[in-house]
């Protein structure tokens, strides 16, 4: 039998750098641990330099000044339902005086420091409907009241499930709409696992980009497709991957694509030049270096004036010094640029890529047909698209040029239940819409397409009388 | 082929899946020599697989063709000799997610059954990871260990054939989750908490009726499991086709525009058809019938012992 091996507590400790999720309640929030840095979350500002050092997993109250403090394992004593009850509630009226205590006298117990549990009490004490209530009720009260005055906060080690449910309960926007479950298809629809090679196209904070690279462990590669200047990865970020997870990973501008089909990519110097004055970081160099260059010019009819003097003189050579180096620098960036450039073209060149998976705000149809020509024969894809539309599209066009089977478009409906003793019932609240999934899975390409032309013989004949009616394009793929 | 692993050519001794088309599918064994009737022939697995890159078009006696594809767990899912009810891939992927599985995770399962939720288990804890899975039905425990030698995975998994509910897991400490399909899970909490590590853990629990999800939150409360949440997920799935929709006639109009005029201002799509006209539309229909309810999905966090 194995027994608990390596299960110490150095690696499930909280230390500067790190990146966390705080949690109260159903809200989460992500933040990175540093030195006296002020968070604000939920209506309330606290620093997390006191968490340093503890486990993960533990609970922290806000103490007067945002220090958080340990809060003592579980006091699963202290109930704070009386045991009186009533059995219906015929006789409470609501006359909007049930309750004592004012809003005033609530804000003066706050300010007295009192803890939240005792507030609460107190308001149980001061409301004289309460012992009338039912059991039921008076429980739902409690638990309302909790939440409101109770603050305690946890701090987690970030997952998928805990960052997509972040990311879909406070910025949906962000991520297309993207559902915490059908993230969950996403990842197993495209048979993501370590040592694979997967090409990514997501507009999705880098939330996708986070929980595909989670999935391969630190093993394979991804190759994330990026429009415009550069990869948007804050969401792969709030996931705190150890630093060999980074070097699996590559990035490839969309605007090369085409040039990398044709074959005519160029990954000399010049080329590399201007892909880095394109991206963002690229043009925040250049900026400097014109601001390094203008103020050369602005301090150059100076030196000329005082030459004579050898402290200027030594500034001047100082200064070219620092030019020179700052030249060096921006050149050995550029060298990086262009050979992460290169490595990820030497990955797509090949065309043998293990899936792929795209989530964007683009329309997909254009972006599906682009990349799936770097993708291997039998190997799955997923598409996803808040809306249908688009989607329905790309089923069409796949269906006419072949090279994928399987085509499946889906939806998927989550619901929630509360599960209490002789309350059980389907949670008030669901989500609308989780947004749509295209996946399938790649075959060669027919070589020839003439077969099409005798396709009476071929085994997809009997879809045929099917198609007729449920699809006018050609099936022979 | 390993189902942990893709490559790229078909060799003897792998398992390929044959898609025949629209949603059929069949698994087979490649060993030289073999043949395997299909409904379009025979295919020899001598000269018609192995050497063949896997997604290639192979062309069976009768002139039909089919694909053949790297096995999945998503597709053993749908193909696998059922010896039980099984898990599908729906329920799968959030169980996966929610259970917070990645590679490195140590797993228990119970019961192993048909075998479908562990192909997916494996797939993603692999290479570091393994899977500890408990059958009290000795015929499907021995089953079960025989795919997975098949599959490439046995280095990744432990079968046991024992009573999750009287004997646990067989292991203590070394868990980072635990998922139970069982008809009485509330049984196997006890055993579930001990097996799972020390920092904590996820679990999740599988089952059909609101009672058995009644009594396993209960269960789960008495033992100090956190961030109880039962859900529910189903899926549907499009069917994309093109319809018809004919106008209606109103007869000649009093004035210039005829109906067919007044349509074509409403959806620009419109033709002529055999004199009446009628609008050509693409959409995509939920299926007449689907999947309403697999099982509730009970999960639960372990907190620090």
């Amino acid at each position: 039998m194995a027994e608990c091996v390596n299960d110490s507590d150095a690696e499930i400790r909280i230390s500067y750098g790190d990146y966390v999720v705080l949690k109260r309640g159903d809200v989460f929030k992500s933040v990175q641990i540093e030195n006296k840095k002020k968070v604000i979350f939920e209506k309330q500002w606290f620093f997390l330099d006191n968490a340093v050092g503890q486990l993960y997993g533990s609970m922290f109250e806000i103490e007067a000044g945002g220090s958080l403090k340990l809060k003592a394992a579980k006091h699963s004593g202290d109930s704070l339902d009386s045991k009186e009850a009533g059995q219906d509630n015929r006789h409470i009226v609501d006359d909007g005086r049930s309750q004592k205590l004012t809003r005033d006298d609530i804000e003066t117990l706050k300010e007295q420091g009192l803890k939240g549990q005792e507030i609460v009490q107190q308001l149980i004490d001061n409301s004289t409907t309460f012992k009338d209530k039912t059991e039921f009720a008076q429980e739902k009260y409690i638990k309302k009241k909790k939440k409101k005055y109770e603050s305690d906060i946890k701090i987690l080690k970030p997952s998928t499930r805990l960052l997509a449910m972040m990311y879909h309960g406070r910025e949906p926007g962000k991520i297309c709409h993207l559902r915490y479950d059908t993230l969950a298809q996403i990842l197993t629809l495209g048979n993501i696992h370590a040592g694979s090679k997967i090409i990514v196209f997501e507009t999705c904070a880098g939330l996708v980009l986070g929980s595909v690279m989670e999935r391969m462990g630190g093993y394979g590669s991804v190759i994330q497709m990026y429009p415009g200047g550069g990869p948007t990865r804050a969401g792969m970020e709030s996931f705190g991957f150890p630093s060999h997870f980074h070097e699996t990973l590559h990035e490839f501008p969309l605007c090369k694509v085409n040039t990398l089909l044709a074959g005519t990519l160029d990954l000399s110097e010049k080329d590399a030049d201007s892909q880095a004055t394109g991206s963002g970081n690229g043009r925040s160099e250049a900026s400097q270096e014109t601001s390094g260059v203008s103020e050369e010019k602005n301090s150059e009819p100076q030196n000329m004036e005082v030459s004579v003097d050898p402290q200027g003189e030594m500034r001047r050579v100082e200064k070219e010094r620092l030019r020179e180096q700052r030249a060096q620098e921006k050149k050995v960036k550029m060298e990086e640029k262009r050979k992460k450039l290169a490595s990820a073209a030497a990955l797509l060149e090949g065309r043998n890529a293990d899936g792929l998976v795209i989530a964007s705000r683009f329309h997909p149809c254009a972006v599906l047909m682009g990349l799936l020509k770097f993708v291997a024969p039998s190997r799955p894809f997923v598409v996803y698209c808040q809306y249908r539309e688009p989607l329905i599209e790309c089923y069409t066009k796949l269906r006419e040029q072949g090279g994928a089977i399987s085509l499946r478009l889906t939806d998927s409906w989550l619901r929630h239940y509360q599960v209490l003793p002789n309350r059980t019932h389907p949670v008030l609240l669901m989500s609308g819409g989780g947004g749509y999934l295209l996946s399938g899975t790649t075959v060669a390409a027919d070589a020839a397409k003439a077969r099409s032309q005798h396709k009476s013989e071929e085994p997809v004949a009997k879809r045929l009388k099917l198609d007729e009616i449920s699809s006018s394009c050609d099936i022979s793929a | 082929m390993s189902f942990v692993e893709y490559s790229e050519i078909i060799q003897e001794g792998d398992v390929v899946i044959i898609f025949l088309g629209h949603e059929s599918m069949m698994p087979i064994k490649v060993q030289s020599g073999a043949q395997t009737q299909t409904r379009y022939g025979v295919i020899r697995h001598s000269s018609d697989l192995i050497g063949q890159r896997f997604g290639s078009k192979v062309t069976c006696s009768k002139g039909g063709w089919v694909y053949v594809l790297h096995p999945t767990p998503e597709l053993w899912t749908v193909n696998l000799p059922h010896r039980t009810q099984i898990l599908y891939t729906t329920d799968i992927a959030n169980i996966t997610l929610m259970l917070e599985l990645k590679p490195g995770s140590v797993v228990c399962e119970s019961g192993t059954g048909s075998g479908s939720l562990s192909h997916s288990i494996l797939r993603t804890i692999a290479p570091t990871g393994h899977l500890h899975t408990v059958e009290f039905h000795a015929q499907r425990a021995e089953k079960a260990m025989q795919e997975f030698k098949e599959h490439k995975v046995s280095h990744l998994v432990t079968v046991r054939n024992q009573d999750v509910c009287k004997d646990g897991f067989g292991i203590t400490g070394i868990a980072d989750a635990v998922f139970l399909d069982i008809p009485s899970p509330w049984e196997a909490i006890t055993h579930a908490k001990s097996a799972m590590k020390r920092k904590g853990g996820r679990l999740c629990s599988f089952s059909p009726c609101i009672e058995q999800v009644q009594r396993t939150c209960e269960a789960l409360l008495d033992h100090g499991f956190e961030e109880i949440c039962t859900l529910e997920v189903l899926l549907r799935v499009h069917d994309v086709r093109t319809v018809n929709l004919p106008l209606p006639d109103f007869g000649p109009e009093e004035g210039s525009a005829d109906s067919s005029q007044m349509a074509s201002d409403v959806c620009k799509e419109e033709v002529p058809n055999t004199g009446n006209t009628s609008v050509i539309c693409r959409t995509a229909i939920p299926p007449r019938e689907m999947a309403g309810h697999t099982g509730y999905l009970t999960f639960a966090t372990k907190p620090r012992n």
